[in-house]
């Protein structure tokens, strides 16, 4: 029985600062985001890698961080979305969220913002079947996904 | 339900052969790659406590090789991965298309090659694939090395050849399936995020009216993805046309054993499993006119 | 008014910094988990605390430690907050557990054994109506209507035709992403203070204070930042709120409770599943002569809300047709599965979806077009519903219909679909339902809500907006802020909402019933209006002002008379008038009418549906916001889509056995189609600048459009929601014979 862990030091960089937590290895890099570290943004939805409230993005990759064990995080460079405003500034995703109805109760929306800055990043002005393919692991159950996309699709144009 | 984190510890090897000694003298050790699974079950309550193996990071596991007759890929090599290789979209476009249709994107960053064959789900999406492109397995220990034929590998529900000090390290596509017409179908409950009920791989060759060679493999509808070599036998050398279609159809209807369980039902597998196969066939072209 | 201001709450939620009830700490927090019950009904012996567990930390709460009453306020008072000597449901809460260590209250939580005698269960409506056992009152029936106009019996005997069908739903889970949470602070010398994801505060501070036995000025609620609740949060938190405030006061820590998301869909309330049974006397043009309906509502183990829900369901039986001999016998049922509570739409998509595949039954029938049948029986301004209200305002369906069919070329691919559905792959339909939705709550239920709102003036010139009303996704702080803005003719910047909190905050009914917008808004309003009634007598501001005088309006009174506030509570409109004992009269003071079109793709080798376009088109007064309105329409459409085709709840000894997100399905982005919603804005009378309630109307017609659309794909009509592929399948597989 009792594998008797440790709560062990992680190190990690998080939007862009190295940050040092203590936390047992198995522990979920959600669960170190919002406690040790105080980020509330990242948010809880299903804690199956279904609903992708908790996505992320570890070295530039959009991952679900209920199902991302801390030890992993070790040396990795992770980013979230308290990470993307400058200052008052809002990332252009987030501002094109904000004006075009993106977000209704906002539970999915931290994750779904990640989603679409991963996005964005690899193909800068995609098409919409491409927004709807690469958000699929994303669920919204207010918005019906429509301003989700004119979001996406208007942030994509707004960079370029 | 909450995992209990204290309940596990994490071993974390510098190095493969660390990890196989490391294995070798405890075979309770659950190799843990992308947790796309094991962290699924540990939320569920359904990990008993006890010890991890991370193989997340160790360079031997990664990596795509490619030589003229084989391409091999290292157990870690993730479904994006495979996704952002052109030679396997080229030529491997059944594992490519199950790469593309499991879970969604933050899944495939995460999700391995290697996690997905040793996890043995018989609803997996990725063994139908391997098992009609006859994948072979590299499985190392401390004191071995052994290829076998994926075929082999799954022998019970969730039981594999794999010896609990072993690690499936390799898995090697032989290069033999070009110019072959491919066809892949996931049937999920819907386009994303979806346990497959049914999952269907099929290549074949033709050659004038004739298919030369044909392979079809299914996964969710047998304890184990399944290959099905009495359906294939019936069809080889014949047209794929009228009643060798229904013949075959027929058979694999008997080949398989879906069962009914939380997503589907066994009658809607096995007539999904035969409308998959009659429109692959089909889709053939073997110089009699246009599809019916 | 009209314009797409940014949402107030907008910014926070796009940048993480909304605080949700699990973003929130308090010093000395500990946390709670809820013991339930695995097996439908039975004795409850007792309770074991076994295993390798410091019990010695662990608060433990079960029946015997509740201060006050063990009941869940509702309209009955059946319900405990934790089992006493019976389990009437699977997942029933039969004892609390709080420790600071989260892994070692999981490992409470798994230790704990119930001892239970099981007794048979009650499962199906069937049983239940059988009365093979009594698991309720004495007849497990929770309610029952009796709607009648004319007289149905006097019609049969010399009726043209007879068309007669039955008609299910099932479960639906609401699932909003942010699952059901509370912290609670509590303690006999400070009284009890929660804070939770909820849709209305009053209500869980009436459930509060007989559990504690506290006057309401020691109980208080806050709303926190509320992601989803769609009726899932209207009256369950009163549950978690008291389960969370119980460990509080036995432990004297702070203590939050979330619920993981399986626990979540396991034992919290869903969309109560339906059978209905229609016999209608028609013509040969398919004129409704006659509707006789069976309305039956499976409501769980407790009462809850299921008499509010029968109701809405049974007014809305007859649809937006008229007919003069409706008699509607509906019955809320009791079974032994977790109660059965709000979810969008509240009883209407159940008997909406009835009514509307009936009309395609009636069209199938007589030969005659779906549309066809409709338009014959479309309710006109003039005309009496089933409750013989006479609809004052303009109604349009023709109209609606025309642009409904415009945008979604339902004509032309009613044609084409018939010539290319002989062969192929792809089978294609269209199909559309007309919908009506009454806005706020039924007859007399404003009256009895009485609920007031209110507009208060900073001494800084600011406005605030006070409201019990809460934002949970739909906008609500952006409405009132834009009502309150334009009555006053002021900036949208200078208004606030306060947070609903029930220290200072007016009880405005709660956020349900789509009445938001078109009751407490309309109380907005009235009370913007009265501060600038009162400043402007007060010669504190002229008839005309500027934003700068307004500020400087306000500073002047705060100096002379410190702070203003105007409450409004609500007056029934003259035109309402509502007979209770017989269920006639003006059931809603006013409707939104809808027509929805639906097009599908049915995969014949898959058995799969896709729907591929939807439009949709309302009637509603007046748009306030036009994103936020659309918004709500795509959403509700979503849900309807899921209602449909992918939400099937697998019931297994009585509770849900799939009860995670992988096994329970909505639609991901790849699977909901182009949604395009068009609005009519016709009539002015009621609600804030003539704004109708729309939250619930895009739930109703979803589904009947759907499955309109795969009858005219596969030939096959489904009467049962939601249809899955194994249901297409056995569908045409039955018919081949094979």
């Amino acid at each position: 029985m009792g594998a008797d862990p440790k709560r062990a030091l992680v190190r990690f960089r998080l939007n862009g600062k190295p940050i040092r937590a203590r936390a047992y290895p198995l522990t979920r890099l959600l669960d170190v985001l919002r406690e040790e570290c105080g980020l509330t943004g990242t948010k809880e939805g299903c804690g199956e890698g279904e609903c992708g409230a908790c996505s992320v993005l570890v070295d530039g990759e959009l991952v679900n961080s209920c199902l991302f064990p801390v030890v992993q995080a070790e040396g990795r460079r992770i980013e979230t979305v308290e990470g993307l405003r400058r200052g008052k500034k809002l990332h252009p995703v987030q501002e094109s969220f904000l004006r075009h109805g993106g977000a209704q109760c906002g539970a999915c929306t931290p994750g779904m913002v990640m989603a679409a800055v991963s996005l964005l990043r690899e193909k800068p002005k995609p098409s919409r079947a491409e927004i709807r393919e690469y958000l699929s692991g994303n669920l919204c159950r207010c918005t019906g996904y429509v301003k989700i996309l004119d979001s996406v699709a208007r942030a994509g144009e707004a960079e370029s | 339900m909450r995992g209990i984190a204290s309940d596990h510890a994490v071993l974390v090897p510098r190095r493969l052969s660390e990890a196989l000694v490391w294995l070798s003298k405890d075979p309770t050790l659950v190799p843990l790659a992308g947790g796309t699974d094991l962290m699924v079950a540990f939320e569920a309550g359904r990990l008993p406590p006890g010890r991890l193996l991370n193989l997340w990071g160790l360079k031997e596991l990664g990596g795509i090789r490619v030589t003229e007759s084989h391409v091999t890929l290292g157990a870690l090599v993730t479904y994006s991965a495979i996704l952002a290789s052109p030679l396997l979209r080229r030529e491997f476009p059944l594992l490519c298309e199950a790469a593309r249709q499991t879970g969604a994107i933050a899944i495939q960053n995460r999700g391995t090659i290697g996690g997905n064959v040793v996890n043995a789900s018989p609803a997996a999406d990725t063994p139908p694939a391997l098992l009609v492109y006859e994948a072979e397995l590299e499985l190392c220990s401390a004191e071995s090395k052994r290829w076998i034929s994926y075929g082999d590998f799954h022998t019970g529900y969730r039981q594999t050849l794999r010896r609990r000090e072993e690690l499936v390290t390799r898995v090697c596509l032989p290069r033999t399936a070009r110019g072959m017409i491919q066809l892949y179908a996931k049937v999920g409950g819907r386009e994303a995020q979806a346990i497959s009920k049914v999952c269907f791989a099929a290549t074949g060759r033709v050659k004038g009216k004739l298919l030369t060679d044909v392979r079809i493999a299914l996964g969710s509808v047998a304890p184990v993805p399944l290959r099905c070599r009495r359906t294939e036998e019936v069809l080889r050398g014949k047209t794929p046309r009228g009643n060798v279609v229904a013949e075959a159809t027929a058979l694999l209807e008997k080949e398989i054993s879906p069962i009914d369980d939380i997503r589907s039902l066994a009658g809607y597998r096995r007539k999904v499993a035969g409308n998959l196969l009659r429109d692959f066939l089909e889709s053939l072209p073997c110089g009699t006119g246009s599809r019916n | 008014m009209g314009k797409n201001v940014l949402r107030k709450e907008g910014a926070a939620k796009v940048t993480g910094e909304a605080r949700y009830i699990d973003d929130l700490r308090f010093p000395g927090m500990i946390h709670g988990v809820t013991v339930r019950s695995d097996i439908p009904r039975g004795k409850l012996l007792g309770l074991r605390f076994e295993g390798d567990v410091p019990w010695n930390e662990i608060t433990v709460v079960t029946a015997g430690d509740i201060p006050g009453e063990n009941i869940v306020t509702m309209h009955e008072k059946d319900q405990p907050y934790l089992a006493q000597g019976e389990i009437h449901h699977s997942q029933e809460p039969v004892a609390l557990l709080a420790h600071p260590d989260r892994d070692v209250l999981q490992r409470a939580l798994r230790s704990v054994k119930l001892d239970v005698e099981p007794l048979p269960p009650v499962l199906t409506l069937d049983d239940s109506l059988a009365r093979k056992h009594v698991i309720w009152g004495k007849d497990n029936v929770f309610k029952s209507f009796r709607l009648q106009k004319g007289d149905p019996s006097s019609i049969w005997l010399s009726a043209p035709r007879i068309v007669e069908g039955e008609y299910v739903t099932g479960a639906q889970e609401q699932l909003y992403i942010e699952p059901q949470g509370a912290i609670a602070v509590a303690s006999p010398a400070e009284g009890v203070t929660v804070w939770g994801s909820l849709q209305c505060p009053y209500y869980v501070h009436k459930a509060l204070k007989p559990l504690f036995g506290l006057a309401g000025d020691r109980v208080r609620v806050i709303q926190t930042e509320t992601g989803g609740g769609f009726g899932g949060k209207e009256e369950y938190p009163s549950v978690i709120a008291g389960h969370a405030a119980l460990l509080a006061w036995k432990s004297g820590r702070p203590v939050k409770m979330i619920y993981p998301r399986d626990e979540d869909m396991a034992a919290t309330t869903k969309r109560h599943p339906s059978r209905t049974r229609i016999r209608s006397a028609v013509d040969e043009k398919g004129r409704l002569l006659a509707l006789e309906i069976e309305f039956l509502l499976d409501g769980g183990a407790y009462c809850t809300l299921s008499p509010v829900v029968l109701s809405r369901g049974t007014i809305h039986a007859s649809g937006p047709y008229r007919c003069d001999h409706v008699l509607v016998d509906s019955r809320a049922l009791a079974t032994n599965t977790p109660p059965h509570g709000a979810f969008r739409g509240f009883g209407a998509p159940q008997s909406l979806f009835a009514i509307e595949r009936h009309m395609d039954r009636i069209a199938r029938e007589l030969g005659l077009s779906p549309e066809a049948v409709r338009r014959a029986n479309l309710l006109r301004s003039g005309d009496t519903t089933a409750t013989s209200q006479i609809i004052r305002e303009k109604v349009d369906f023709p109209g609606l219909i025309a642009t409904a069919a415009r945008h979604s070329g339902l004509r032309e691919k009613c044609r084409s679909f018939a010539r290319s559905n002989r062969g192929g792959r792809f089978r294609k339909g269209i199909g559309l339902a007309c919908v009506m939705h009454g806005a706020g709550f039924t007859g007399s239920g404003e009256n009895n809500l009485k609920a007031v709102a209110g507009v208060e003036i900073t001494p800084e010139g600011r406005v605030r907006v006070l409201s019990g009303s809460t934002e949970i996704g739909q906008g609500t702080n952006t409405i009132f802020a834009q009502i309150a803005a334009d009555a006053l003719g002021i900036s949208y910047d200078d208004v606030d909402v306060a947070q609903p909190d029930t220290r200072s905050v007016p009880d405005s009914g709660p956020t349900v019933a789509s009445r938001t917008c078109m009751i407490v808004g309309k109380l907005v309003e009235s009370a913007a209006n009265g501060i600038k009634d009162t400043l402007v007598r007060g010669g504190l501001l002229g008839k005309r002002y500027t934003r700068a005088q307004f500020k400087a309006a306000c500073s002047r009174h705060a100096a002379r008379a410190g702070s203003l506030r105007c409450l409004m509570s609500y007056e029934p409109p003259a035109s309402v008038s509502w007979d209770d004992a017989n269920y006639r009269g003006e059931a809603y003071a006013t409707y939104a009418w809808a027509v929805y079109v639906a097009e599908v793709s049915v995969d014949m080798v898959t058995y799969r549906v896709s729907v591929d376009d939807f439009v949709a088109v309302q009637e509603v007064g007046k748009v306030i916001h036009p994103l936020l309105a659309a918004g709500q329409i795509e959403g509700g459409v979503a849900q309807g889509i899921g209602y449909a085709l992918y939400e099937n709840v697998v019931w297994k000894d009585g509770r849900m056995a799939n009860n995670q997100m992988t096994n329970y399905i909505i639609p991901t982005s790849l699977d909901t189609p182009p949604i395009r919603v068009f609005f009519e804005e016709d009539n002015r009378e009621h609600g804030p600048f003539g704004a109708k309630g729309i939250g619930e109307l895009p739930m109703d017609a979803p589904a009947p459009a759907i499955l309109s659309a795969v009858e005219m794909a596969i030939g096959v009509s489904f009467d049962k929601i939601p249809v899955l592929p194994e249901d297409v399948m056995h569908a045409l597989e039955g018919r081949r014979g094979g």
